[in-house]
């Protein structure tokens, strides 16, 4: 294999640490931060079911990722990953909310400008649009969940400790699911962008061929549990006390809201079951766990009563939403001219 | 299978606190009775039987308790609401002391409870009997359903007052009555004894309204 392939992807695998570090505490931050799961157990089953997710689910959203805009130059992917990566890095650094997602979208539409190929218009609207539906969807979900637990606890008597056993239990499942959920929605962000350019040569073992994307899925499922494993424990730690303190059952609830939201908007299974039954589908697209799990706890809140709800740290969440893939589009723009013309890459 | 084991030790604990509740409602009962036997008959042998039989129960209460409790921190189960069932625990635990302990003075001291008293004595032992009762009914719905505590804790303070008001008869009545002062006084401290009881329930009834409405928003 040529090395410079490797030294390209890095900004990928980079880009996937980063997710890892940052967007685990999105499944397991709840959890870990009411100090219901161990982040030692939520790291090891955290970075396991990412790693599946991505795998075995993932090519449902990189397809739709592709069609927004084919890099087809490997250094070209290498600059939008890159300016990705970085805008994820400096919003971590400013304390504001990141999404992963929108930093690649705004990373391929700086490819799609400097390139001067056409931004498809549709994909882009069905890309933004989620990010509207996506939080809403992640808060509906979870104020119906909320009342349905709450009722059924209140009626079913559990005891208290029978209740705190099987929300620790309910807070596993759902952080499993989650994580298979975030490693097949977001792999995408990670190595969507170097899939058109097929740097790596399929190979076979016995019956099994495995495809570039496969290798590249197993690549960034990997950097994303290193990441995990290696720097989520602090955004763990502080993403309960960022969000407001919630009860463990509403933990439970936020991260199985949040699960389900990134689930739909990943599964082919689901989308191919809507369309043969005449119904609308979901588009598979990236979505931002950041912001699926910001819509939950936000439902919670309001079932809970609006004055409970944080709104300047909602508002900077916010505004973290719209500087992100504007800051990952000029990065993208300027650091292609500079590959480009001070380099010598071919980036398009 | 780490998962069975998990909803075994949570269902050892719920049996614990369950037992531990009982003990509780337990010795009020036997307070009761020994408090009963005394005005009948002084300080005789099933009087001390019956404080014997509190002082099992305050020491078995007592391993409940720190069992109770080395197991919420060991296995940091309910996170949430630990330091609030810790809480209650421990203010619980202190009734079964203020029973032993007032016992414990008829043993030691053994008043001497003029007949006209003795009705007195009685109703206010069992109104705060009572208090505690529903108290224990409380905690043991703070447990399993939380919105129902009001309901105990209302009387809990409805039996507080009747106690209040009783002890307060009283001991007008002994100040009024024609014995010593020190009479008095060693009576009016019995009576303050079994009193105490019904104002520690009140104030544990307060801390559980808290914990409760904690637990139900």
């Amino acid at each position: 294999m040529d090395p410079s392939i490797i030294i390209f992807l890095t900004s990928g695998l980079f880009l996937g640490w980063a997710l890892g570090a940052n967007d685990a505490a999105n499944v397991f931050g709840t959890a870990v931060g009411t100090k219901m799961v161990s982040w030692g157990t939520a790291a090891v089953i955290c970075s396991l079911f990412v790693i599946l997710g991505a795998v075995i689910s993932g090519a449902g959203a990189s397809h739709t990722l592709g069609k927004l805009g084919a890099i087809s130059a490997l250094p070209g992917a290498f600059m939008t990953a890159l300016s990705a990566a970085l805008a994820v890095y400096t919003m971590t650094k400013a304390g504001l909310s990141v999404s992963t997602s929108q930093a690649i979208v705004g990373g391929i539409v700086g490819w799609n400008l400097f390139s001067g190929s056409q931004t498809d218009a549709k994909t882009l609207t069905a890309i933004v649009s989620t990010w509207l539906i996506c939080p809403i969807l992640a808060a509906a979900i979870a104020i119906t969940l909320y009342k349905a637990i709450t009722l059924g606890l209140r009626y079913s008597k559990l005891h208290l400790l029978r209740t705190d056993a099987y929300t620790r239990a309910g807070l596993i499942l759902a952080g499993a699911f989650g994580a298979y959920a975030l490693g097949a929605n977001n792999i995408a962000n990670v190595v969507g962008v170097f899939i058109p350019a097929q740097p790596l040569a399929p190979f076979t073992i016995g019956d099994l061929t495995i495809s570039s994307a496969q290798q590249l899925f197993l690549m960034g499922g990997l950097a994303i549990g290193a990441g995990v494993l290696t720097y989520s424990k602090r955004v763990m730690m502080t993403v309960g006390s960022e969000l407001g303190r919630i009860s463990p059952v509403a933990a439970f609830v936020a991260v199985l809201a949040h699960s389900i939201v990134l689930f739909l908007f990943a599964s082919r299974g689901l989308e191919s079951w809507l369309a043969a039954n005449g119904l609308p589908t979901i588009p598979l697209v990236p979505v931002s766990s950041s912001q699926a799990v910001v819509g939950a706890v936000v439902g919670i809140g309001i079932l809970k009563g609006i004055a409970g709800i944080r709104w300047r740290i909602l508002g900077n969440i916010v505004l973290g939403w719209i500087i992100t893939p504007v800051l990952a589009g000029v990065i993208c723009f300027f650091g292609l001219f500079f590959l480009q013309n001070v380099f010598g890459q071919a980036v398009i | 299978m780490p998962k069975l084991s998990l909803f075994g030790r949570t269902k050892a604990l719920e049996n614990q606190i369950d037992e531990f509740l009982d003990k509780i409602s337990e010795s009020a009962v036997v307070f009761k009775l020994a408090v009963k036997v005394y005005l009948k008959e002084g300080a005789n042998g099933e009087f001390a039987e019956r404080l014997a039989a509190v002082n099992t129960m305050e020491s078995e209460a007592d391993t409940l308790r720190r069992n109770i409790e080395k197991a919420l921190y060991t296995y940091t189960l309910i996170p949430d609401s630990r330091g609030d069932v810790l809480g209650l625990i421990e203010t619980l635990d202190q009734i079964l002391g203020l029973f032993e302990g007032a016992l414990w003075a008829f043993d030691i001291e053994k008043p001497d409870i003029p007949s006209d008293f003795k009705p007195g004595f009685r109703t206010l032992t069992n109104r705060v009997v009572d208090a505690v009762d529903a108290l224990v009914l409380g905690s043991r719905s703070f447990f399993r359903a939380p919105h129902a505590v009001g309901d105990y804790n209302h009387k809990v303070m409805l039996f507080e007052k009747e106690a209040d008001k009783i002890s307060t008869k009283l001991k007008k009545n002994i100040f009024a009555s024609d014995i010593d002062l020190a009479h008095k006084n060693h009576l009016r401290y019995f009576v303050e004894h079994i009193d105490n009881v019904a104002d520690w329930a009140e104030d544990v009834a307060d801390r559980l309204a808290i914990y409760a409405i904690k637990r139900t928003v």
